[in-house]
């Protein structure tokens, strides 16, 4: 394999990490939001610059400073590393779009830290995509964690304060209290935390230890919101919309599966979990959350926490596939890390559109929305489409995927997992785009003047919900990014 | 029993030293009054001392003062065994000076207290401290 | 002139606090500026002995020249040179740091005040750099008569306070004294290097184990170790704010490095872990400190009290490290002496700023601080960070080494205790940081259209205390250096 050494992958986390201060020191909204900008796009080029090179199959490492020996600050940029980058660093610049049009709409107040905030958040979710051990892993994946909580508790009031409270407890709590452990154990072993394409921990542990660790790192991992470590995501529904979009549809939550997946191939290594049967085990843990996480979804009338649990059942998609440990299962949990992340942030753009715009927050009250709102609604339709996996939408290559994966590995039990959860996707999402277009003149709730939200906030959900369709079409390079990723990691010849 | 006691009789410093230890000891925790804690303290110290004066001591031992005339034919005369061992002494010197310093600190501080309170009793203080609280 | 540097370490406070207590007397406007010139030479100083042992090995120096075992020596190694720069460093920024707070409170005893600073730290500095085990009790009780001092001087509780400390301070001190005695009468030296050329012999020795023992109980009185704590939460939250940050971090620390240094190289490592059951019921301690540090500092409702009570769980974490008995935990225990001093420093300068801007550090009165002290909050997250232990501050690494002590010796307990107290930690910053992002205001939706009024404290407060901030992520990425380069090779052969 190729290996290339440049400090690129710094400048993308550092890009962000700079602009901090300058939007700290700026007077005016202008010239502060000029400059998320200018960071998001030249972070996003840096990122893309760095793809042609990778989809040849070669890897960008750097090593920024080595702490002790095996305790480095590493990155390492692999194919799913930049699948993960590419998805986050190209939804910021469209997020901070929206954020520019939801924001003024509202006139929030400490907008300058909102902005901060989120830079830093972006700078700690590629240092967790491109993170070349466990090490370096673990610390941005506890920087996320701060820079997230002024944002989660954005509104400074007694709910924000609750919800950021749980927030922070589950996800510190379960980090440190289960990753940690984990972490030092292994390293007590092993006395590496070099990411492999098979794992390193081969023959250091007996099964039950091996279990134990597993689980401690699928459910430390709270970001993921593996049940039951999942309640803090409804909580943090309070943060502002964007927010909720770019970080509990794409950053956050998914920086949860990305360390999942990348502890369960890097660390423990496919085979050695295939041989033991443990990749079953997380298959059902994630199964009884998808199940479970839908079912609830079923019954909340508030459209952001309903989109919330419809993101628990998503996330764990992921992880079924990565831990089904067969190709195609795999390729679909990564794939679906890109197409989930599109569709999802669609949905939550028009769940702040909707409340921009009218006030509305509940299911219930959004009947004939679609005669006010037409585009917006339009997207939505897109949107949970592509969540619920359905042609022609970028959703269903990553759904697709997953059965092939289910089949591949001879598990048909997780096929009818996917299906049933299929259809209560469908059952909860349908309804309110069917409400919000089809329904009698007594049942509307809205005049049939259009009256949509600020541009500023229309054009990035149209552009979500139009790249949800293009991916359909054209999956690439998500789509070569996974298959390489998989490739490596099962050791077949480059596709 | 009939060993303990000649054990007593012929370590009879030691255990003087140990006795006095645990007065000082009982005094600045047992006492109410800051200064008898402070005495308490003193006595404390002073057993130390009396413990390392005790281990310089040595049967049939003499003053370690070396008789010689002045171009240094001292030497030839020593016979440690015959010499209490001067070492201790003189770190006791410095204990003495440390022990002397702290009580210097520790009556100053009593000063200070009783200036605020009005008393040193430490009850008294303590009731004091805690109506202020109270308020 | 290089040779002379261990002597100039102690005699530059020593003879610049009798000057600036002198110069109280003639123009006090001279006293801070020579008092910040004397510690930033002893740094200088401090910080050239510590490349100087790193290029070229540890320096034994023989006080006015006389020779070990007879004369008094100072040893330089790798052990406390790293200490003795943290110690002078500490020194020095809180003494910048706590300029306005001395003016203030001390503006007519500001020669007897930074004289009592000054000869304060030729304790301290004196007590890690002797190679006497008799000069360190004298040392010790420099260092431990000045603190008293300086505790005293304040207000309200403090006199009374700093009584209680003195009377455990003098026990404290005096069984270390007692144990002097009994190391003298098993081997006849006080050299420290002679004594621990004597103890292989003396294997079986009970007068020894006996003084072992005595020692370290007086060492635990002085570093506050569970349940001898009583002393030290009412002595350093009752202080002036400008003595609290410099004794807060260094007493403690160097007390656990006096016990490093007694049980590494007087008793050496195969005499001090030779008895299991010992080091078990000192582990066990240590993790009784932890938790019980951890629960009492849930419990405050103060920050400066709530900070003493982490220092006990601290020492505990140092404690419990060291008698593993292991490298990893030794290592650890070390590394942690300098990592704590730092973390200690940028609380407690953390807390004497936002005291000086609000008058208080009750829970309730730092609503919205993030948005008046934002310089002095980034200061204090980055400290609680490091002592959370999250990545890559110092603390981390500490904290890295202790646990993975722990689970070399399977001291689970231990390892355990460690993490509940970074779980609580977390808590009880966060509960801080709750406190500091909410608004008095911030009831309804908060809409607000202007948040706090900026009012951040004078720069001689803020610019300390980011420099100390920093130097906890500096001494992270450090970490490799400062452990292969210096600690590891401060560690005896004995030790696994």
């Amino acid at each position: 394999m190729e290996m290339l050494y440049s400090a690129k992958p710094l400048a993308a986390i550092l890009v962000s990490f700079f602009v901090v201060p300058i939007i700290f020191s700026s007077r005016s909204e202008n010239v502060r939001e000029a400059w998320t900008f200018v960071a998001a796009i030249l972070k996003f080029a840096i990122v893309l610059s760095m793809l042609p090179f990778v989809l040849k199959g070669g890897q960008i490492a750097y090593t920024l400073v080595e702490v002790l020996p095996g305790l480095a600050i590493e990155f390492k940029v692999d194919a799913f590393g930049m699948l993960f980058a590419l998805v986050s660093s190209s939804l910021w610049i469209v997020t901070s779009m929206y954020s520019i049009g939801y924001m003024r709409s509202l006139n929030e107040h400490g907008q300058t830290r909102y902005y901060a905030c989120f830079a830093l958040s972006l700078s700690a979710t590629l240092g967790v995509a491109f993170a070349g051990n466990l090490f370096t892993l673990y610390l941005f994946y506890e920087m996320l964690s701060f820079a997230t909580y002024p944002l989660v508790t954005h509104h400074q009031d007694q709910e924000a304060r609750s919800s950021g409270r749980k927030y922070i407890t589950y996800i510190l709590g379960a980090s440190i209290g289960l990753v940690l452990p984990a972490m030092l154990v292994i390293y007590s072993q092993t006395g590496t935390f070099e990411f492999a394409p098979q794992g390193f921990m081969n023959g250091h542990f007996s099964q039950p230890a091996t279990a134990v660790l597993l689980l401690m790192f699928v459910f430390g991992f709270a970001k993921a919101g593996v049940m039951p470590f999942h309640s803090w995501l409804p909580a943090a529904m309070v943060a502002p919309t964007p927010v909720s979009a770019l970080l509990h549809a794409v950053a956050v939550v998914k920086v949860g599966v990305f360390c999942v997946a990348r502890v369960i191939t890097g660390v423990f290594g496919t085979k050695m979990l295939a041989s033991i049967g443990l990749g079953t085990l997380v298959c059902y843990v994630a199964s009884f959350t998808i199940i479970v996480s839908s079912m609830i979804a079923l019954s909340q009338d508030g459209l952001k926490r309903r989109l919330a649990f419809s993101t628990i059942g998503q996330l764990s998609y992921i992880i079924l596939g990565i831990a089904l440990l067969s190709p195609s299962g795999m390729t679909g949990g990564m794939l679906h890390i890109a197409m989930h992340a599109f569709g999802k942030i669609t949905l939550f753009f028009c769940a702040g559109a909707i409340f921009a715009a009218s006030g509305i927050k509940n299911v219930s009250q959004m009947v004939g929305i679609g005669r006010r709102m037409p585009y917006t609604m339009t997207a939505f339709l897109l949107g949970s489409l592509s969540v619920i996996g359905l042609p022609p939408l970028g959703g269903f290559i990553s759904k697709w995927n997953l059965v092939i994966g289910t089949l591949e590995s001879g598990q048909i039990f997780f096929l009818f997992v996917l299906l049933a959860s299929s259809l209560m996707n469908a059952a909860y999402f349908l309804p309110i785009s069917y409400k919000a277009f089809f329904c009698t003149d007594e049942e509307a709730m809205f005049e049939k003047k259009v009256d949509e939200v600020p541009t500023w906030c229309l054009i990035p959900l149209c552009m979500t919900a139009t790249c949800s369709v293009i991916f359909f079409f054209y999956p690439q390079p998500f789509l070569q990014l996974a298959k390489l990723a998989v490739a490596t990691i099962i050791g077949a010849p480059m596709p | 029993m009939n060993d303990l006691l000649p054990l007593i009789a012929d370590k009879y410093n030691y255990w003087i030293y140990i006795v006095l230890m645990m007065l000082g000891l009982y005094a600045m925790i047992g006492k109410n009054n800051l200064v008898k804690k402070i005495i308490g303290m003193n006595i404390f110290q002073t057993s130390i001392i009396l413990f390392y004066v005790s281990i310089a001591y040595k049967k049939g031992g003499t003053l370690p003062i070396i008789m010689g005339d002045a171009h240094g034919g001292g030497h030839a005369a020593v016979h440690a065994a015959d010499y209490i061992n001067p070492l201790p002494h003189c770190l006791m010197l410095t204990a003495i000076v440390v022990s002397v310093a702290t009580l210097g600190v520790a009556l100053a501080l009593a000063i200070k207290i009783y200036r605020q309170y009005g008393t040193l009793e430490e009850d008294d203080i303590n009731h004091q401290i805690r109506m202020q609280a109270g308020q | 002139m290089t040779q002379h540097f261990p002597a100039l370490l102690i005699i530059i406070p020593l003879l610049s606090a009798l000057l600036v207590s002198a110069m109280g007397w003639i123009d006090r406007r001279w006293c801070f500026p020579l008092a910040v010139a004397s510690l930033a030479g002893a740094l200088a100083v401090s910080i050239g002995l510590a490349a100087h042992v790193m290029a070229a090995g540890p320096i034994v120096y023989k006080m006015a020249g006389w020779r070990p075992p007879i004369g008094i020596v100072y040893v330089i190694d790798y052990l406390n040179a790293p200490v003795l720069v943290v110690i002078l460093a500490v020194a020095l920024l809180n003494l910048i740091s706590a300029k306005v707070w001395i003016e203030k409170d001390f503006e007519d005893k500001m020669g007897a005040y930074l004289g009592l600073y000054l000869l304060f730290l030729s304790g301290m500095v004196g007590i890690v750099a002797t190679g006497d085990a008799f000069n360190l009790y004298v040392l010790l009780e420099i260092g431990s008569l000045t603190g008293y001092a300086l505790i005293g001087l304040g207000k309200e509780r403090a006199p009374l306070s700093s009584l209680n400390y003195l009377f455990m301070g003098t026990i404290g001190a005096s069984f270390y004294l007692l144990g002097i005695g009994y190391i003298y009468i098993a081997t006849g030296t006080l050299n420290m290097a002679d004594i621990a050329l004597l103890v292989p012999q003396l294997e079986g020795s009970g007068t020894l184990f006996l003084a072992l023992i005595i020692c370290m109980a007086g060492l635990f009185v002085k570093m506050a170790l569970f349940p001898l704590h009583g002393w030290l939460p009412n002595a350093y939250s009752n202080a002036p704010s400008a003595s609290a940050g410099l004794i807060a971090p260094l007493t403690t620390k160097v007390m656990i490095y006096a016990m490093v240094r007694v049980g590494l190289t007087v008793f050496t490592p195969a005499f001090t872990f030779a008895r299991p059951l010992l080091s078990e019921a000192i582990v066990w301690l240590a993790i009784a400190a932890i938790v019980s540090g951890s629960l009492l500092a849930l419990m405050q409702r103060r920050l400066s009290r709530m900070f003493t009570y982490i220092i006990v769980a601290e020492v505990g974490y140092m404690v419990g490290g060291f008698w593993l008995g292991n490298k990893a935990g030794v290592t650890g225990a070390t590394l942690h002496i300098i990592n704590d001093a730092a973390m200690t420093l940028t609380l407690f300068m953390a807390v004497s700023a936002i005291i000086w801007k609000l008058g208080s550090d009750k829970f309730e009165d730092l609503q919205g601080l993030f948005g008046k002290m934002p310089f002095t909050m980034i200061g204090f997250v980055i400290a609680a960070l490091a002592v959370i232990g999250i990545p890559p501050t110092c603390g981390f690494f500490s904290k890295w080494y202790l646990i993975t002590g722990g689970i070399n010796a399977g001291q689970w307990g231990f390892v355990a205790a460690l993490l509940f107290s970074s779980l609580v930690n977390a808590v009880l910053f966060f509960r801080i940081f709750e406190i500091a992002f909410f608004e008095p205001f911030a009831e309804g939706h908060g809409h607000h259209d202007h948040g706090p009024v900026f009012n951040e404290a004078p720069v001689t407060m803020v610019a300390p205390l980011l420099i100390a901030a920093l130097s906890l992520i500096a001494l992270g990425l450090y970490t490799g250096d400062i452990v292969t380069k210096l600690i590891q090779l401060a560690l005896p052969a004995g030790i696994a």
